[in-house]
């Protein structure tokens, strides 16, 4: 829901309807195509993709019930002028995300210098005891990362969200781009695209770069994937990066921990692993350190983790640099840690937590988002320009309850892609995450990452749960 | 690799063994049921399909007619039925999913394709019309996912564990069929020579896809000690139960050169090999045929349990 009157900035067309450099190619290829036969691959798309499997399973509904998010045909477009400019703001962002967690564990100096009010920490349950003084593996945090942006204008991009903590979605990053090559080879040679196909060597070897001390040299680190398993929404991907990398995939009920190490069952007896791609959250990594009841992680892992055995990745407790009071502060820890302006802005944030902000968002909550600070996934949020007077007011109820378990953003007017359409292209509102990746090598982006769309004409929401879709995204080459 | 994954790859190869196994005892269910004349000999028929499938006792909890749509609608797609093609074509795919890593993309479609296929041509009740599509459908399936295991895998500790689940599975179905239909075979001065013995013969061949070849290696004449011969002893068909186990054999000696060392079930392989291959088709009939296959039968479980435990399938 754009707000009325403002016109959105569309990525392909400029006002005058015209199109823009980055889509140029692209159009004078899709101009000449029979629109009846760009069905037909549409729909063979789909069953490409419930052949292969790339499905995610619905939380709350029947466990055997398997959804595809749709995938639109058309790519989003970057520029490599725009792309460079990107990298060096996301480079930078993820630079300070790890400082920050680094000094959050042990000498909190951003905490005594005032730049970061202890109050920002209070109610974050991801900030772990169990990390305080310890430095992970290599000196890496979060080994991946995927930063939310929206684009705003010609030259604006801002960043919605920060994944510090298993950041998903790179699965379809990759099948969309083999998708689009099965589909419409000659685009690649026609226009150059930077490849992304190399994501997975590239963590698998970033993951490699951070083997804990006991790891003893010779063959390569032992790399694991632990997932939930079969019922968990990502499980595809959880699979797909594992066979990508040649890594094992690994339940918590294949390891046990043996000798210091973290160790899998096979079929000749047990071997340890060096390091793990967990994709089980925090809470149920370890029933000894959290949440008693988990049977998805392994018992005794975080001392193992502690006393160099094993590396995990990402590491835990990253979860409190992503939370929405911390985002607020995004701005402040860039600066504090890197001494640069940030180059990628935030999106304006009040945190209904301080009482001027509060008396500002209750006076405006109809032109909003409110948002909830623990809050994903698109849930429990209110919409302000969308939502009714009840809605509004029911909310509003909440907020005045427990102000500090939100924050409030303007409604901005996020740009628009075009999406293949039964009318032909039609303008739709997208997000973009861009997958990082770090290691003691340094920082490595890959250039796209995942395009969210929201199919629904007119509405904000990508998330795949409530009508989002995806699309591929090029990176143009010089 | 791991012990879980060795189990799935082992279950996967398993049920889709078994899910054309299933298929191939309906089609000869429903020939039957077609060459003979009266409903009670057609019923019997379906009766003696749901006895070598084992699912006669559940079925009758629920249902007490013996048609030939009730009982193979109740075998390919019932929903309370967990032995249903349909059923064990979904454990199929969930292993497959479990071991995705373990097996290639080629395997993984053809299992996935298989089952998407299954379970909408399943969708509403077959009918006498469309049951030889579904069940030609069933056995395609099947065989692709065996062609894509051909000719993709390594040869390695996945395969190796593929091919026992198949093997296995094989060997158990191989038995139980000649088991449900042993009395076919024994000597009776009544049957001799009359046309129903012939019938009953054939379709036994027919249960294991064996008519063609033992028609062949025959010259066209058919004794019931040939047949059994034929479906235990043949060491070159391929669903005899020698073939089976020299097949399993010969995947866990593949394993034993991987691994470097050989475990239990190596020996009760071993054992049981020899004896099989040693023994001949008088003496089986000599100790009672069926005496004979209920020992096979059990062996072969205790066979699969020891390749459970020493592979550490499970923790």
């Amino acid at each position: 829901m754009s707000a009325v009157g403002v016109t959105n900035f569309d990525e392909m067309l400029k006002e005058d309807g015209s199109v823009r450099p980055a889509y140029a190619d692209f159009r004078d290829w899709y101009d000449f195509q029979d629109k009846a036969w760009l069905k037909r691959q549409d729909a063979e798309a789909e069953r490409f993709f419930r052949r292969i499997g790339i499905t995610f399973n619905v939380y709350g509904s029947d466990a055997a019930e398997e959804r595809l998010i749709p995938f639109d045909m058309i790519p989003r477009i970057i520029t490599a002028r725009e792309w460079r400019k990107l990298t060096r703001g996301i480079e930078q962002r993820v630079r300070a995300l790890n400082a920050f967690l680094q000094d959050l564990y042990h000498r909190q100096e951003i905490l005594r210098s005032g730049r970061l009010p202890v109050s920002a920490l209070k109610n974050n349950a991801a900030f772990l005891s169990q990390m305080i003084g310890f430095t992970p593996p290599g000196g890496v945090y979060t080994h991946i990362v995927g930063i939310d942006l929206v684009r705003t204008g010609p030259d604006e991009f801002m960043v919605l969200e920060d994944n510090a903590r298993t950041p998903s979605g790179v699965s379809y990053m990759l099948e969309n781009r083999e998708t689009m090559i099965a589909m419409f080879p000659e685009l690649f040679t026609k226009i150059p695209v930077r490849p992304v196909s190399d994501y997975p060597r590239r963590l698998a070897r970033s993951l490699r770069a951070c083997a804990p001390a006991a790891y003893s040299g010779g063959k390569l680190p032992v790399v694991a994937v632990l997932t939930p398993g079969i019922f968990n929404s990502a499980y595809f991907e959880h699979a797909f990066l594992a066979d990508q990398m040649g890594a094992e995939l690994v339940e918590g009920n294949d390891l046990r921990v043996m000798d210091g190490r973290v160790a899998m069952r096979t079929t000749t007896g047990y071997k340890a692993i060096d390091v793990i791609y967990r994709r089980v959250d925090d809470d149920f990594l370890d029933p000894l350190s959290f949440n008693p009841t988990s049977a998805l992680g392994v018992a005794g892992i975080m001392d193992v983790y502690r006393a160099g055995g094993v590396t995990i990745a990402n590491a835990p407790g990253t979860g409190v640099a992503d939370d929405k009071a911390i985002y607020s502060y995004m701005p402040d820890i860039v600066e504090f840690y890197t001494g640069e302006k940030p180059i990628l802005n935030n999106v304006p944030t009040w945190r209904c937590s301080e009482p001027d902000s509060l008396a500002y968002v209750l006076d405006n909550l109809q032109d909003l988002v409110v948002k909830e600070v623990h809050g994903s996934g698109g849930y429990g949020m209110l919409i302000g320009p969308t939502s009714s007077k009840k809605e509004i007011s029911a909310f509003e109820a909440k907020l005045r309850a427990r102000p500090d378990n939100y924050i409030a953003q303007p409604t901005l007017s996020l740009s628009t892609v075009p999406i293949f359409a039964d009318s032909g292209l039609a303008p739709r509102h997208v997000d973009l995450r861009p997958f990082v990746l770090v290691s003691p090598d340094g920082i490595d982006i890959t250039p796209g990452g995942l395009t969210r769309v929201a199919l629904k004409k007119g509405s904000l929401v990508v998330n795949s749960s409530q009508g989002g879709g995806t699309k591929d995204t090029w990176v143009l080459d010089e | 690799m791991l012990g879980r994954a060795a189990n799935g790859v082992y279950w996967m190869n398993r049920y889709l063994e078994r899910a054309e196994n299933t298929a191939r005892l309906i089609d000869v269910g429903f020939y039957l049921a077609l060459t003979r004349g009266n409903k009670e000999s057609a019923d019997e028929e379906w009766r003696s399909v749901l006895t070598t499938t084992g699912q006669i006792e559940a079925y009758c909890k629920s249902h007490s007619d013996f048609s030939g749509p009730a009982v193979f609608n109740y075998l390919l797609r019932d929903k309370d039925n967990p032995g249903s093609v349909l059923q064990v074509m979904e454990n199929a795919r969930t292993n497959a999913r479990v071991v995705r890593t373990s097996i290639t993309n080629s395997v993984w479609e053809a299992t996935n394709e298989g089952w998407m296929t299954l379970r909408d041509l399943l969708a509403r009740p077959v009918r006498e019309t469309n049951l030889g599509e579904v069940l030609s459908t069933i056995r395609r399936q099947a065989m692709l996912v065996r062609g894509a295991l051909e000719g993709t895998m390594l040869r390695n500790e996945v395969f190796n564990f593929a091919r026992i689940g198949t093997f296995i599975e094989r060997a158990d179905n191989t038995a139980r069929i000649l088991d449900v239909k042993y009395y076919v075979l024994l000597p009776s001065v009544a049957w001799v020579g009359s046309s129903l013995d012939n019938v009953q013969w054939e379709t036994l061949l027919r249960s294991v896809a064996g008519n063609r070849a033992y028609t062949w290696l025959n010259a066209g004449s058919m004794d019931p000690k040939g047949i059994a011969r034929f479906l235990i002893l043949d060491g070159q068909f391929p669903r005899s139960l020698v073939f089976c186990y020299d097949k399993i054999r010969s995947n866990m000696a593949g394993l034993a050169k991987e691994y470097g060392h050989e475990v239990s079930a190596h020996e009760l392989l071993r054992d049981a090999g020899a004896k099989l291959h040693q023994i001949t088709i008088d003496e089986i009939f000599e100790g009672g045929l069926h005496e004979f296959l209920q020992q096979f039968i059990g062996k072969t479980i205790e066979i699969g349990s020891a390749i459970a435990a020493d592979y550490r399938f499970i923790e």
